[in-house]
């Protein structure tokens, strides 16, 4: 494309003369930022026009690039995202218009909308105008004209219209494969490099580029749908979805292996998408339950690890630490989960509230806590209690024993933390040996303890958590 | 417009240790969702247990085996399957969800198209 067909420059809050050094970092910040907070937003509104996730990828990939020399020349845009969403727009025009076989031949993502779309027309000339990332006219109209059957029990703002839903409900679909899930989220979501992608989760580059194509190439052939679910499927799929960003937190907020405890990076990003989520579907308890989970757990990272780097438990931690802005924001989302029956409330196993409200209910006891010796672990056990009989599984069931080894002494955890002993899902699985050693521990049965951690010590690759557990052993042995 | 052939994966044993009582239930259900599912449904058929099975493979320089059995021998064999019309994949679950198959479960492929 030329520089004619780009936006309006006047939009720009500052101009002219060379770009001085300083300038020219301050283009890099905001080129950065609007990576961050935008990405998502801008590659929805191409692939609305592409119906093509690749041709989208590439034309907002060059939009940033040209943001860099853009707006060194000519000034930040008002609205970045706006301006962004123009240019990788009219570069999909051109590429269009220019190679229309290869659209013709492209396999397009099948939409919700039977009939040409209002993109469709802009095919006919450059974009002029394009809102900023807020819910348009256009999205509405888009979203209404879907059967209203639909819609009836969708209790979503109007930015629920937004194609960022869209393009999450896609990268989440369950028919594909859950780490090509996470891949595709943070590859398209947050528009991750596929070398960041494999960095983030330790595998090699080419292994990760291959699983993203092959993602990609399912969706084609497979003909999985670029569009909302219907009302009946939406609970399932919202699951999908937050448990994809779930499972990014979790991955960084303890890295499997490596250096450093946490993975910044991918806390981060699960934060941002939460977040995203939240402003989507604002009237959703999973949604709130999720994000409110993510602040109370990440608002205690200061206080994990020591000045020396070493591992500090949550009894050691100092609290004013902990980030308090975060826990006062979570604190008020598990209130309104809690008692919000959304979109997912009603009868069976769906019923309110949902796995991941009582989970930030249970980060909230911790959070909202003074101090380690004034946690409420009888109501900590007792929201165990609600998870374990909704959700059973092996590792709620194992934190449900810490808790009632710290409810009613380490006699009690260690038996209910034995009952699991033979349970498959948990081989391999280093928190229950030691859990075990701990409540060993406290027990004064020390040959049995060291057995546990020398058991827990095999089974971590974290660094952070090898040490930790290295210097439990030592103290021991002393 | 799409077609996806829906594969239904069941354990032979456990159908045949049912006995006609399950014989009749699942022919029932198989008649109910072919009566529901008739504006989806391109075709469908029930096969013989995997023991009527026979493997034919080239042996490379221009002759074959013929082996008895099926290709890989799994708990769960195929038993059947019905060819559906269906706009996307999401369709094509919703259908595969439908179909009768106690005994084990469904796989979904989309049908090759060659233009």
């Amino acid at each position: 494309m030329t520089g004619t067909t780009g936006p309006d420059p006047g939009d720009s809050s500052r101009g002219g003369g060379g770009p001085s050094a300083a300038a020219v970092a301050e283009v890099a910040a905001a080129v950065a930022d609007a990576h961050r907070r935008e990405w998502a937003f801008v590659l929805a509104a191409t692939v609305r026009l592409t119906r093509d996730l690749d041709l989208a990828e590439e034309c907002v990939q060059d939009a940033y690039a040209r943001a860099l020399t853009v707006w060194a020349s000519e000034g930040i845009p008002r609205r970045p995202g706006g301006w962004l969403t123009t240019v990788a727009r009219n570069r999909a025009v051109d590429l269009l218009r220019r190679d229309a076989t290869l659209r013709r031949n492209l396999p397009l993502l099948l939409e919700d909308e039977a009939g040409p779309g209002p993109e469709d027309e802009l095919l006919a000339g450059p974009v002029r105008t394009i809102g900023p990332p807020t819910p348009g006219p256009r999205s509405t109209a888009g979203w209404r004209a879907r059967p209203a059957k639909d819609l009836s029990e969708l209790p979503v703002a109007a930015g629920a219209a937004d194609d960022r839903l869209r393009l999450i409900f896609i990268c989440c679909h369950p028919a594909l494969a859950p780490e090509a899930r996470v891949a595709l989220t943070l590859r398209l979501l947050c528009g991750l490099s596929t070398a960041e992608v494999a960095r983030a989760f330790l595998v090699a580059e080419p292994t990760m580029a291959a699983r993203i194509t092959r993602a990609k190439k399912k969706i084609a052939a497979a003909r999985i749908p670029y569009r909302l679910p219907p009302a009946a499927d939406l609970p399932d799929r919202v699951d999908a979805v937050l448990t994809v960003v779930h499972l990014m937190f979790t991955t960084g907020h303890t890295a499997p292996s490596g250096a450093d405890l946490v993975r910044r990076d991918l806390v981060e990003r699960a934060l941002d998408l939460a977040r995203m989520l939240r402003l989507l579907l604002p009237d959703d308890a999973d949604v709130a339950g999720l994000l409110a989970l993510i602040l109370l757990t990440d608002a205690r990272a200061a206080g994990r690890v020591g000045p020396d780097g070493r591992l500090l438990l949550l009894a050691e931690q100092d609290r004013a630490h902990w980030d308090r802005a975060a826990i006062d924001e979570g604190l008020g989302l598990v209130r309104e989960a809690l008692t919000r029956r959304g979109p997912h409330a009603g009868p069976g196993p769906g019923r309110f509230p949902g796995r991941f409200p009582l989970m930030a209910a249970i980060a909230a006891v911790h959070s909202g806590s003074p101090s380690w010796a004034d946690t409420d672990w009888r109501e900590i056990l007792g929201l165990y209690d609600l998870l374990a009989g909704r959700w059973p599984s092996p590792v709620v069931a194992l934190n449900r024993a810490v808790a009632l080894g710290f409810a009613a002494g380490p006699a009690a955890g260690l038996a209910a933390l034995d009952e699991l002993a033979a349970e498959p899902q948990l081989a391999g699985y280093g928190y229950l040996p030691a859990a075990r050693a701990d409540f060993l521990r406290t027990l004064g049965r020390v040959a049995e303890a060291r057995q546990a951690y020398e058991e827990a010590l095999s089974l971590t690759e974290n660094q952070v958590e090898r040490e930790f557990l290295a210097a439990r052993l030592a103290e021991l042995a002393g | 417009m799409a077609q996806y052939l829906i594969l239904i994966y069941e354990n032979e044993a456990d159908f045949v240790a049912g006995g006609e009582a399950a014989f009749g239930r699942v022919m029932q259900a198989h008649q109910a969702f072919g009566a529901k599912h008739a504006a989806s449904l391109a075709g469908g058929n029930a096969l013989q247990p995997v023991a009527t099975a026979t493997s034919i493979r080239s042996d490379g320089s221009g002759g074959f085996t013929v082996t008895d059995g099926p290709f890989a021998e799994t708990k769960e064999a195929l038993g059947g399957y019905y060819l559906v019309e269906a706009a996307d994949l999401d369709e094509a679950i919703a259908i595969a969800k439908a179909v009768p198959a106690e005994f084990g479960g469904v796989e979904v492929r989309p049908i090759m198209t060659f233009n």
